[in-house]
């Protein structure tokens, strides 16, 4: 039995403000949601480089792109929904047309946040994929959350970061941070592809436990760079795979990771099967993660049911067999999300 | 120093007449387009370029080259209109052009004010060419994208936030249409230039009560502007839009904490009165009939003699 996963408490909020000490070009802005993005503390410490810019996205938009054009790395903190839902024009045409180095850290990917369809990103992976010159990138753990500052700052152009916040699990170790466009290799086997980005992962890993010990070989990559998504060892993975592939994301399954890998197997002409477990073409509603994961079926047990239904062996994983995988995997026990 | 005034608003007349002359010359070989725009805001691109505005020689060719694409990791040559304004510098003005769909009216200020050549306007609306029919900042003294109405005064404001940062004295000015005004986005930037103080920003506004439906007291009625640019912590003047003395003052008044604001009162149908047939629906000029078509081009040719 493996240890258990450590939680980590919050850790974007001294992270960020060691990581930007030595950066004078990296400015923050926020729309009334600095503490719900755990730049408080960011503020306080520099306030010079920090402006608070009142519930008005649009105008933010146009701000941090004119602090772009000055040689200022604008780090925007707000809730993903009101970056790309709210004020997409100006993200279009202000900032990502110009190919301006702003950093979009957009909270509350899915239905981690009980704070209901007005609060919970469900297309944003959809919408930055389709906008030209956008970099996108998604943290699954605290050390991805950490490990994502250097390779966003290292995009010559806009990037969106699909960001945890809160208590998270560290899920891979400090030394082996955020690697652009590579995906996390985190079981072997040759039957079946699982790939998984963000909160879907750490439920994966349960998922890929159970199956294997069914002695199901499942291959589960973590994707943690949306676009640009050339990753040769996706590609090779669902080439190389017997029976086919499954994606969960956290996320509408029109436009995410799910269309992504459909995209690269067709672009390759990779014949085989992929099932996208995802919100399907519908919106989300306020009430707990694990509720909503079961509920959308973005837990393992859909996942264990899909690979039964592309291996054609129909099983099943009861939630008695999900929690022992739990247990044995020291998957997390964090806090709940709220607002 | 009296002299000295009287000289440039000479000159700047003189260009706002040669401006009107060039566009309205270029409207009839085109059988048609943005007319009335030129005739409204002529002044305004006389007192900017001739004026208000401190920047330096074009830093870019007379005759534009061809479209190189857009901006984008692929495309580390891009080429920024906004060069056409002087290269930037700490104490030099940048101009942030809002209305894209005024590009005629800016490559023809550019021309006559030396930063573009005459047959430049050769390749406006052309396949091909950085001269846009809308333009966007591949285009001549277009330095931001901005078609997407409502958009550069944020732009604008970070653009001043980030000079101040870096202790430049150069102001930020930028032309806007008053069909802006209907955007919320633009109250937002106002809120916000005010919250932080920014007085090196400087709007002058193109206030021809004219929009793309109609009159705009009938599409989306905005008045009273001045006042409420003023309660939102604008430096707002209401001025005649063809009066230089005017603009000028309203310039004397620019203070180091509050957007500058100049409403400039204008009419579409300046230097062109036949224009006022077509009222209230002017955005545009297309002719109706050969007659209507004949009857412009007698107006021009007046306006050529003259």
């Amino acid at each position: 039995m493996s240890a258990p996963l450590e939680i980590v408490k919050r850790p974007h909020v001294e992270n960020f403000i060691a990581w930007a000490k030595d950066r004078p070009d990296v400015v923050v802005l926020s729309a009334d949601l600095t503490n719900s993005c755990e730049v408080g503390q960011w503020r306080d410490t520099y306030p010079d480089r920090f402006f608070s810019m009142g519930m008005a996205e649009q105008n933010m938009m146009g701000v941090a792109a004119g602090l772009a054009r000055e040689g200022y790395t604008p780090f925007i903190h707000t809730f993903a929904v009101f970056i790309y839902r709210r004020a997409y024009d100006q993200l279009a045409m202000s900032i990502a047309y110009p190919n301006l180095r702003v950093r979009f850290f957009g909270f509350l990917p899915g239905i981690v946040t009980p704070g209901g369809v007005t609060h919970q990103a469900i297309e944003d992976i959809a919408i930055m994929r389709a906008t030209p010159n956008m970099t996108v990138l998604e943290t699954g753990d605290a050390t991805e959350a950490e490990s994502v500052l250097d390779v966003a700052q290292a995009v010559d152009g806009p990037c969106y970061v699909r960001f945890l916040r809160g208590e998270m699990p560290r899920l891979f170790p400090k030394s082996e941070p955020f690697a652009l466009n590579t995906a996390r290799t985190l079981s072997e086997g040759d039957d079946v592809v699982i790939l998984t980005a963000g909160i879907t992962t750490e439920e994966a890993m349960r998922a890929a436990d159970f199956l294997n010990r069914k002695g199901v070989g499942v291959r589960h990559l973590h994707v943690s760079t949306h676009k640009p998504f050339t990753d040769p060892a996706v590609l090779d993975a669902l080439k190389s795979c017997r029976y086919g592939a499954v994606t969960l994301e956290n996320h509408i399954t029109t436009g995410g990771l799910g269309t992504a890998v459909s995209e690269l197997m067709t672009d390759h002409g990779v014949g085989k099967r992929l099932i996208r477990l995802g919100l399907n073409d519908t919106y989300a509603h306020g009430a707990s993660r694990d509720y909503l994961q079961a509920e959308y079926n973005l837990d393992a047990k859909a996942l264990v049911k899909a690979v039964g239904e592309l291996t054609g062996a129909g099983f099943e994983a009861s939630d008695a067999d999900i929690n022992a995988a739990r247990a044995e995997s020291g998957a997390s026990d964090a806090k709940a999300e709220a607002l | 120093m009296s002299a000295i005034q009287n000289d440039w608003r000479a000159d700047a007349a003189a260009a706002a007449q040669r401006m009107r002359l060039r566009g309205f010359d270029y409207v009839m070989r085109n059988n048609g387009g943005y007319l009335s725009q030129i005739c409204s805001a002529a002044e305004i691109f006389a007192f900017l370029y001739g004026r208000a505005m401190r920047i330096g020689p074009s830093a870019a060719p007379m005759i534009p080259g061809p479209f190189t694409g857009n901006p984008g990791p692929n495309n580390p040559d891009y080429a920024n209109g906004g060069l056409y304004n002087g290269a930037p510098g700490p104490d030099f003005d940048r101009f942030i052009f809002s209305p894209a769909h005024y590009a005629l009216v800016l490559y023809v200020a550019l021309i006559e004010h030396g930063r573009l050549a005459p047959e430049a306007l050769e390749q406006f609306n052309q396949d091909g060419s950085r001269m846009e029919l809308i333009g966007a900042e591949h285009s001549p003294g277009v330095e931001s994208t901005t078609g997407s109405l409502g958009q550069a005064l944020s732009q604008a404001m970070g653009v001043a936030l980030g000079r101040r940062m870096k202790g430049e004295a150069g102001a930020v000015w930028v032309m806007m249409s008053d069909g802006e005004f209907q955007e919320g986005q633009t109250w937002e930037a106002l809120q916000a230039l005010s919250h932080y103080r920014l007085g090196s920003v400087r709007i002058i506004v193109d206030v021809n009560a004219q929009q793309c439906d109609g009159a705009m007291a009938d599409v989306m009625r905005i008045e009273p502007l001045a006042e409420r640019a003023a309660a939102f912590g604008a430096n707002a003047h209401d001025i005649d839009g063809h009066d230089f003395a005017a603009m000028e003052r309203a310039l004397d008044s620019a203070d180091a904490e509050r957007p500058l604001l100049i409403l400039a009162r204008t009419d579409p149908a300046r230097g062109v009165p036949l224009m006022n047939e077509r009222a209230p629906v002017l955005h545009y000029l297309r002719f109706s009939s050969d007659d209507e078509r004949a009857r412009y081009q007698a107006a021009f040719d007046a306006m050529a003699g003259a």
